[in-house]
């Protein structure tokens, strides 16, 4: 009939805070005009409505953590034509993820007095072990202004402009004087993928890699600058790389390799 | 005989995974399950092993709607733990922001979760096909929300700015002032969602319930404060565990709470309001009065209404804060660990938030304790459907499953954070 079919999103939540999720509905600004644009079709967040799939973008939010959810993503990817993950616990199990360095029944009994009422998988991994995923968004929690760029991509079939350079860079371009050379303040900065616009050291804090690694992290230098330079003792250097982003590979190995 | 069960596989409209089970049996409710099957996520024991100075950031993620309710638990804590006292021009900026953060919060509950309920649209979106004026204000409020927690947190969600002992860098005060004309804008626009809100069709449904929020002698409690109820609890926060008590139910990951020899409680804007109604202005006082709410309200399914006063205050209270604003000395006070058990408890948007944490002199974490308001809320939702449905099972099974999820909406559930929620499933036989 020559009526333009809108393309249909979908918003999918798996172990998550639903702050990333929570990124579309704070883009105040521009909600309704991305509702204009396409059809919010399945987002139980926002709406009791679900048109059936298949879906043109989904938006996975969260990491897999229990047996049902490992099941329940492989129908995500069935009916969709791309997935895109959004957040660290999407893009790398997040901080969930330290779990995997530990005995998951340790903490079931800290946390539930009845563990046999509890369905746990003994890791938290990334969308990407399960699935194929087709973009991915960083962040804990992910940048909206990110989300808006990755949508309109989408939309009009070109590739996002997402850099994948340093927390640096940002700050250079902010004018923020670095908070490691000036203060000697453990900074994850140099090795973080930008996205964020380097907000923590504008605030005089180092930055805490919750946008996970940038491409080809030297990790192994910012360690050593942090011992011999700023004084961190081994322990402080596994608790830094062992945050938001623990089981991202780079920041994994390099927590381990001071343990 | 007749059975009939109403099952919501995956409640909409809530932070977080739920579902709803029912089953009716000659017309008598038999089952009501709030089944929450968020995967478990286990904070108390990832805490564990990490430095003191570490909590409020990792406990910031159990919750991406309120992650100052999580910063601040979790400093005042630590605080408490090490003997310090954060007081000034530091307390008021904790209490701007935590205004910032009901501000969002409520007004994304009332005007984008909830409101459809009230006036039969799947969501906000189609809403806003027919009332673009209110869903657009309801954005632009807010928004305002957002920038309060933007210019002191720097960012919405997650924000970084906050620490044990204050923040790592104080907002300039021709910032927090530039504030002042949308706050402005805000209290209006406030009072005319209000007045909006109150034409929405509201059931008749009052309950009896043990009311439990924080009660501070000279302000409407949200950082500090004792923790009382209408039915006698009158504690310190470091006696919490000997009043409310968890357990833990086969159908959720997330533990229920009770109050020590009695029954369920209620936390949460209506606890808040009905305690405190005294300490509100007189604009929400009367503001209040003209939306047809006495002193205290038991109609859970007003809420919205309360939420809409809260915003109000929290207006009000910014206003008040940015006029007397001026940068402190130091952004934050020092604490120095020591081996102490600290306890914190603030006013979540969606009521008290507990923590508990022993560390050890190096700062190490060694034992927590999160309570969320969802955990303690989840019976008292139970309980709600139970009485809301036996009058009502006359109605068709669809109408009765959306007043089943209006009135578990009624407190704005966050399942993630519970699980350390929801599907409706309906059972008539």
């Amino acid at each position: 009939m020559g009526v333009a079919v809108k393309p249909k999103l979908a918003v999918y939540k798996f172990a998550s805070c639903d702050g990333c999720q929570l990124s579309l509905l704070d883009c105040e600004d521009e909600l309704l005009a991305v509702a204009g644009e396409v059809e919010i079709a399945n987002f139980p967040e926002a709406s009791r409505a679900v048109a059936p799939g298949p879906y043109d973008v989904s938006l996975v939010e969260g990491s897999i953590t229990t047996p049902h959810d490992a099941e329940r993503i492989k129908q995500v990817r069935e009916e969709s034509r791309f997935v895109v993950t959004i957040g660290a616990c999407a893009t790398a199990g997040g901080i969930q993820a330290l779990r995997n360095f530990k005995d998951v029944r340790e903490f079931i009994s800290l946390v539930y007095a009845r563990p046999e009422y509890i369905q746990t998988l003994a890791t938290s991994t990334a969308i990407a072990d399960h699935i194929h995923v087709d973009f991915e968004l960083r962040g804990c929690p992910i940048n909206k202004y990110q989300l808006i760029e990755l949508i309109s991509a989408l939309l009009r079939g070109r590739k996002p402009n997402i850099p994948k350079h340093s927390v640096c860079m940002e700050c250079k371009l902010r004018g923020t004087v670095c908070v490691t050379v000036a203060q000697g303040t453990m900074c994850l900065g140099p090795v973080t993928q930008a996205g964020c616009g380097a907000i923590c050291p504008a605030f005089d804090r180092g930055c805490y890699g919750c946008f996970g690694p940038k491409e080809t992290p030297n990790t192994a230098s910012l360690s050593a600058w942090l011992k011999d330079k700023g004084g961190k003792s081994p322990d402080e250097l596994v608790r830094a790389f062992r945050g938001f982003n623990a089981y991202a590979d780079a920041f994994r190995k390099e927590s381990e390799a001071h343990e | 005989m007749s059975e009939r069960t109403i099952k919501v596989d995956y409640l909409a409209r809530v932070e977080g995974e739920g579902a709803l089970y029912l089953k009716i049996k000659d017309n008598k409710v038999e089952d009501v399950k709030l089944k929450i099957f968020e995967p478990p996520r286990f904070f108390e024991a990832f805490l564990r092993g990490r430095d003191f100075w570490e909590a409020p950031d990792i406990t910031a993620r159990i919750c991406g709607i309120c992650p100052i309710a999580y910063e601040l638990g979790a400093s005042y804590a630590m605080e408490d733990a090490c003997g310090v006292t954060v007081g000034g021009q530091l307390r008021e900026l904790r209490r701007l922001i935590y205004c910032g953060e009901w501000i969002e919060s409520h007004i994304l509950h009332m005007a984008m979760l909830h409101a459809p309920d009230f006036l039969g649209y799947q969501d906000a979106i189609q809403m806003a096909k027919d009332h673009p004026g209110v869903v657009r204000d309801a954005l632009r409020l807010k928004k305002i929300g957002n920038d309060i927690m933007v210019l002191l947190g720097g960012r919405e969600i997650h924000p970084i700015n906050l620490c044990v002992g204050g923040f790592y860098k104080v907002p300039k005060k021709r910032d927090v002032r530039a504030l002042m004309p949308d706050l402005e804008w805000g209290r209006e626009a406030t009072i005319a969602l209000i007045k909006l809100i109150k034409t929405f069709p509201m059931p008749d449904f009052k309950q009896d319930y043990e009311f439990v929020a924080m009660r501070h002698p000279k302000e409407y409690a949200i950082i500090e404060g004792r923790l009382v109820s209408n039915k006698g609890i009158d504690i310190p926060i470091r006696d919490y565990d000997k009043t409310l008590v968890e357990s833990q139910v086969p159908h959720s990951t997330s533990l229920h709470t009770h109050v020590v020899g009695r029954d369920t409680c209620h936390v949460g804007p209506l606890a808040r309001y009905s305690l405190n109604f005294d300490q509100l202005t007189p604009l929400c006082q009367q503001t209040a009065r003209e939306a047809g709410l006495g002193p205290a309200c038991f109609n859970p399914f007003q809420s919205i209404l309360v939420r809409g006063i809260e915003v109000l205050y929290a207006f009000e209270e910014s206003i008040r804060i940015v006029q007397q604003y001026e940068e402190p000395d130091a952004p934050r006070v020092e604490v120095k660990p020591r081996a102490a058990t600290g306890y914190g408890c603030t006013e979540a948007p969606r009521g008290i938030c507990y923590h508990r944490y022993t560390i050890d002199e190096g700062g190490i974490i060694r034992d927590v304790k999160i309570v969320s308001p969802t955990a303690v809320n989840q019976p008292t939702i139970e309980r709600d459907l139970r009485r809301f449905v036996e009058p009502n099972v006359g109605m068709t099974d669809e109408k009765l499953q959306w007043h089943c999820e209006q009135a578990i909406r009624n407190y704005d559930p966050c399942i993630s954070c519970s699980c350390h929620f929801l599907k409706l499933t309906v059972e008539r036989s």
